[in-house]
């Protein structure tokens, strides 16, 4: 090919330069696409590391580690409800998936208003949870849960639980602001000029990523 | 590339079964805690649970299963690497446990 040649003649670190940025594409999607996957697969990496050392310090603590189903238990009508903040947390964060799945189908299907409205309700549901979890956070605070000690067993449980969740919440975070400058891009008609919708759909694979990482948190540090 | 359709675009029915498939899961995982159950059963329902709810979203809510075979490899092979890491970390943390015991336990 008459490309090829073109590039054999050039200096070895143009050359490098060039086979990278050259108009070859190993995956025929959007380069936004493929460029979120690529993040999130890091993003894998980091929270795996976060729960294998959380599950490193869990094993080899000689102390008792806090029963979680008692740490997050509210007490609701008299009786003590295990976990019940951090199942409707759980919910929460579902329901705001399903929406987020909806947004990417009705942007698809160029309808403007239904994309926005199920963007914003999803940022909504994103900005509950954070809520909710301050909600969450300040409860542990006050009753003496800090990341060196805690008023019922292993030290390691306090900072394993504050980087974890606080990790997911600043990406939960940065997915609601996400979320709603998409919605003004779509509301704006931004991505109709453009001629593409795809970058919602982009959008919503950060927002299940947040969700699936949620699922590990939730298996792992809250059921285990 | 004009004619085909743009990116990803599947029946509304299938998002929602997802959903409610979802719900029911989740609804699963935390009656295994409200009700106690313990042992060997608590971990296999725990991880079942979560493998599921993590394939759907990945599958349908992420598009993976539509995607084409290279994309496939490119994302979900990687994170395979981590098993080995935590397999190393639960051996260490073993034995640093057992260190512990050894020499702090007399």
């Amino acid at each position: 090919m008459a490309h090829h040649d073109h590039t054999a003649a050039l200096p070895p670190l143009k050359q490098v330069a060039a086979d990278y940025a050259a108009d070859k594409q190993a995956f025929p999607v959007p380069w936004g696409k493929a460029m979120m996957w690529i993040f999130l697969l890091s993003d894998t990496f980091i929270f795996t590391c976060f729960l294998t050392g959380y599950m490193n310090v869990r094993i080899s603590t000689m102390d008792t580690w806090p029963n979680p189903s008692q740490v997050f238990g509210l007490h609701l009508f008299g009786t003590e409800v295990p976990l019940l903040l951090i199942a409707i947390m759980t919910f929460v964060l579902i329901t705001s998936s399903g929406t987020m799945a909806l947004a990417v189908n009705y942007g698809y299907r160029r309808d403007r208003r239904r994309t926005v409205m199920l963007l914003c309700a999803t940022a909504a549901l994103g900005a509950t949870f954070v809520g909710m979890q301050a909600f969450e956070w300040t409860k542990l605070i006050m009753e003496g849960v800090r990341p060196w000690e805690n008023p019922w067993g292993a030290e390691q449980f306090g900072s394993a639980f504050f980087m974890i969740t606080g990790f997911h919440g600043c990406h939960v975070t940065a997915g609601v602001i996400y979320l709603l400058i998409t919605a003004k891009r779509v509301g704006s008609g931004f991505y109709d000029r453009k001629g593409t919708y795809e970058t919602v759909e982009v959008a919503g694979l950060y927002w299940h990523f947040v969700d699936l990482v949620w699922v590990f948190i939730f298996a792992f540090f809250y059921l285990w | 590339m004009s004619d085909a359709k743009e990116g990803q675009q599947h029946p509304l029915t299938v998002y929602l079964w997802i959903w409610l498939l979802l719900f029911v899961l989740s609804t699963f995982s935390y009656l295994v805690d409200f009700y106690h159950v313990q042992g060997m059963l608590r971990w296999t329902l725990i991880i079942l649970f979560m493998l599921l709810k993590a394939g759907f979203i990945v599958a349908i809510f992420m598009h993976m299963a539509w995607e084409r075979l290279a994309l496939k490899f490119a994302i979900l092979l990687p994170p395979l690497c981590l098993l080995v890491l935590i397999g190393f970390m639960a051996i260490e943390g073993d034995y640093t446990f057992l260190t512990r015991g050894a020499a702090f336990v007399r």
